[in-house]
């Protein structure tokens, strides 16, 4: 990054809200430097022909009516322009064409899911097709989140108990980030990854890239997401290799350990078709069905020693990422 | 009106009215169970000045940290106990008691010609509300601390493990303390002014504290009601706010920010008032549109209820609520504008003296533009939406609140210090401690404002590496101002402990505060002054009301 890229105010613009808002934005930015230079530069003027000389009294303070109502009423013009022009952009911002295509958001502490039309999923990344309005539908299962992508320069809340919208058409084929954007929180521990490295986990991890692709290869991407993935050499995954790749994909790496230590939750290892003492008494063989349950339904029937505060990933996984999960855990036994 | 004032002043019988204030009662006692509104305003100073310096601490902790992506000294979960103790503190049991608390008690009843608040009683024992406010938000940092922000939104708040109720009950107890302030001073101005103190002599520094003891007194039981409700949801499990019972977490902001938007008003408006007085001092001429400016004080405090919602534009309230929202927040400038015109204006054809406490004034008329200007960004619907919960906006309300309340929370520290303690302060030095500050506090916002529109959201623990040149330049700021606030802090220690006796006016001002010995006597006035000219009227003022002090530097030029 060189030093004129440092100074730039504004980061690289990838949607039809760009230039309008780019345009706004410096304007106001140009603006201000008039006005501030002009203000303080007056001041400071002032300030030294004005300077405390010997023999030379302050003049009395007289009245300039004309001059007072100038200054009150001037910047009201600029203001109500400045208004006018921001409401218009604001109009745009939350009126989605009603073509868009709409994606599912559903956000909580501390990962992302995209539900896309035909039912498939995926975790703190977003793909989507260039040069077509794209729809977010937002929720959130816990506490506030936002959605925030400075390449579109669009942001929105995610509020538990209601659905908010926010929608963009993307001009440029790439990646860009997305983050969260209201405050929400960290995990009292780091976690400890399965290299071994402590990565810590939060409001400020909660983001991630949104793949804008060729509208040419939008139909593929969605066929693909149904499906376990492949090895470079074509080869498709195995039910538990997919598994281990989903662990870290959906998260379940914040809580859970594949080593044998607790963390938030129970951990994975040398648990498939033990027995485990859960926090109503009961004793409870851990198999296929425990373990899918646990996953859709998680505070029902909860290990002693842990608290009841998994998120459900019901509506967050097909049928075959949960085989591929349970496939996984299988394999640790 | 005269005998209420004697009657308040009773209590201290035995003591000489016309003793220094200073020596009138010995012993810690004296001082605790003091009526005086002066000792009072002292032990506000103190105290506010101690939850500066720990609020500040907790600034530099959070740039240390993020210095460098990833962990540089502390995990996640502490740094977000660490930045939300660092915005509680500031607000809560610094800015807002500051300059009217302070400030206000020491000199508004002074500059009245009073003997007195109208209720000094009330007036101690909003002192005492205060400390035990202070008491409850203490025992929560050691009781684990919060990490909610200073917001506490719902439904992180009322479901966050960490002792969230005990801190916002320390808040609030600390809302009564500002109703009961408020309500003092409101009666003080109305009742206590002395004969020829009509309204249009009032001191600018009394309209602003008027017009900020009105917003304390209607919009912080707002912020009671809202924290009640917050601590009866999350003890009793009431649903109000909490979606899964039927709450609406919504709701939560348009209640908190009812109270604390107005509070934006109780921060800036005194630190507006303060520079009024330097402004007229040092330029040695009346302020230019002295009504323009009383009223625009007013017009902020009518105008910051009706603009919370400028806080919400992403929240998800309705379309309408938030176009009338922005269009009412644009009307902010007006005031504003009116304020900073008129300040510039004051310069003109003056004697400019620039001590310290000028170059604070200065200072304000600087970072305040810059703090109103970068508002427009935030004003303006579609732009504010990429900037809503970045480091912009975290740079514009410090360009405001620091740039401007605690600048001049300075200028006014250093202005009536002589006043306060009797004592002159070292004015190179001082001068040395406002570079650094002034220079350090740019440093740490300026690279805020960029990297904020380039996408950096705020209350981050880690960033992207794009982001670190930004924070590390903060950072470096960072230190610079620290270094700015030791040494002006040892400016102050040493002119406690060294400093030369200061004449009663030592600044040459007008102003009715420096009409009496400095430090004032125990009962402000020898005998009930009668008021013949207004507070700025140097052409009307005489040379022995102009006394000048800072002797040898003021008549190297005068003579």
């Amino acid at each position: 990054m060189n030093s004129t890229d440092l100074m730039k105010q504004l980061p690289a613009q990838w949607s039809t809200f760009g230039p309008g808002y780019d345009w706004l934005f410096y304007f106001i930015y140009w603006m201000s430097v008039v006005l501030f230079v002009g203000i303080i530069g007056t001041a400071i003027y002032f300030v030294v022909k004005y300077r405390r000389q010997p023999g030379v009294k302050a003049e009395p303070t007289g009245h300039n009516l004309v001059m007072e109502l100038a200054w009150t009423v001037a910047p009201v013009i600029l203001l109500v322009l400045l208004f006018h022009w921001g409401f218009a952009g604001y109009v745009s911002l939350t009126t989605p064409p009603p073509d868009a295509l709409d994606i599912r958001v559903r956000a909580r502490k501390w990962s992302w899911d995209f539900e896309y039309p035909n039912g498939g999923h995926t975790a703190n990344e977003v793909t989507i097709p260039v040069n077509r309005p794209v729809r977010f539908v937002l929720s959130s299962e816990d506490v506030l989140h936002a959605m925030f992508i400075p390449a579109f320069r669009v942001k929105r809340d995610a509020v538990p108990g209601m659905y908010t919208t926010l929608w963009f058409q993307a001009t440029h084929t790439g990646d860009t980030r997305f983050y969260c954007a209201e405050y929400c929180g960290a995990a009292d521990e780091p976690v400890t990854q399965p290299d071994g490295t402590q990565r810590e986990t939060g409001h400020f991890s909660m983001g991630g890239l949104v793949h804008i692709v060729p509208q040419a290869r939008w139909g593929g991407f969605l066929e693909g997401i149904l499906r376990a993935p492949t090895h470079p050499d074509g080869r498709e995954f195995t039910a538990a290799e997919w598994g281990e790749q989903l662990y870290t994909q959906q998260n379940c790496n914040t809580c859970h350990s594949v080593n044998g230590s607790p963390m938030t939750g129970p951990t994975w290892q040398h648990i498939f078709g033990h027995e485990a003492a859960l926090t109503d008494g009961t004793r409870v063989t851990v198999d296929e069905n425990y373990l899918r349950r646990s996953i859709l339904e998680p505070n029902a029937q909860v290990v002693q020693g842990f608290n009841p505060v998994m998120p459900s990933y019901q509506g967050s996984l097909t049928d075959r990422q949960l085989d591929a999960l349970i496939a996984y855990i299988r394999s640790l036994r | 009106m005269a005998t209420e004032v004697e009657h308040a002043a009773d209590p201290h019988g035995g003591i000489d009215p016309n003793e220094n204030y200073l020596l009138a009662g010995k012993g810690i006692w004296s001082w605790l169970s003091t009526l005086d509104h002066k000792r009072i305003g002292v032990m506000y100073l103190i105290s506010v000045i101690l939850a500066f310096f720990l609020g500040g601490m907790f600034a530099l902790l959070i740039r240390l940290e993020l210095l460098t992506p990833g962990r540089t000294i502390m995990g996640a979960a502490t740094y977000n106990r660490v930045f939300t103790l660092h915005g509680a503190i500031m607000v809560f049991l610094f800015i807002i008691p500051s300059i009217p608390a302070a400030m206000g008690n020491f000199v508004l009843p002074i500059m009245l010609g009073a003997k007195d608040v109208a209720f000094p009683r009330l007036n101690l024992m909003s002192f005492y509300i205060y400390v035990i406010g202070a008491i409850f938000c203490l025992f929560s940092i050691v009781s684990g601390a919060v990490d909610t922000g200073w917001t506490f939104y719902t439904p992180y708040s009322t479901t966050s493990s960490s002792s969230v109720v005990s801190m916002t009950l320390g808040v609030f107890i600390l809302g009564f303390s500002s109703i009961l302030t408020g309500l003092n001073f409101i009666v003080t101005i109305h009742k206590l002014r002395a004969p020829g103190m009509h309204w249009r002599r009032l001191p600018l520094f009394v309209w602003g504290m008027y017009a900020t003891s009105v917003i304390q007194v209607l919009a912080t039981p707002v912020l009671a009601i809202t924290l009640a409700l917050l601590a009866m949801e999350k003890v009793l499990g009431l649903g109000i706010f909490d979606a899964s019972l039927g709450g609406d977490p919504v709701l939560f902001q348009h209640f908190f920010w009812f109270y604390s938007h107005p509070a934006v008003y109780i921060m800036i408006v005194p630190g507006m008032a303060v520079v009024s007085e330097l402004f007229a001092t040092f330029s040695r001429r009346a302020v230019f549109g002295y009504f323009a400016i009383a009223m625009s004080s007013l017009g902020l405090a009518l105008l910051g209820f009706l603009v919370w919602g400028h806080h919400m534009f992403t929240s998800g309230q309705s379309e309408f609520a938030t176009m009338v929202f922005s269009g009412l927040t644009m009307l902010v400038a007006i005031p504003s504008g009116v304020k900073v015109f008129n300040w510039t204006a004051t310069l003109y054809k003056g004697s400019i003296w620039l001590t310290t406490p000028m170059l604070y004034a200065l200072s304000f008329l600087v970072l305040f533009t810059i703090g109103g200007l970068t508002g427009l960004f935030l004003g303006t619907l579609s732009v504010d939406i990429h900037l809503h919960d970045t480091y912009f906006v975290v740079a514009h309300f410090h360009y405001v609140m620091m740039g401007g309340t605690v600048m001049g929370f300075l200028g006014g520290l250093l202005y009536w210090w002589p006043k306060i303690t009797g004592k002159l302060y070292n004015e190179p030095a001082a001068k040395v401690s406002w570079a650094f500050i002034f220079v350090g506090f740019n440093a740490v916002f300026i690279a805020q404002f960029i990297m904020g529109s380039r996408g950096m959201p705020r209350r981050y623990y880690d960033y992207v590496p794009e982001f670190r040149p930004y924070h590390a330049f903060s950072t470096y700021g960072s230190w610079v101002l620290a270094v700015g606030f030791f040494i002006l802090a040892g400016v102050l220690v040493q002119s406690l402990l060294k400093g030369a006796k200061s004449p009663p006016n030592p600044w040459g001002s007008a102003g009715f505060e420096w009409n009496t010995s400095s430090p004032p006597i125990f009962s402000n006035f020898a005998e009930t002054p009668v008021i013949t000219r207004g507070p700025y009227d140097y052409h009307e003022a005489t040379e022995e009301e102009l006394f000048d002090g800072f002797p040898e530097d003021f008549k190297k030029t005068e003579s």
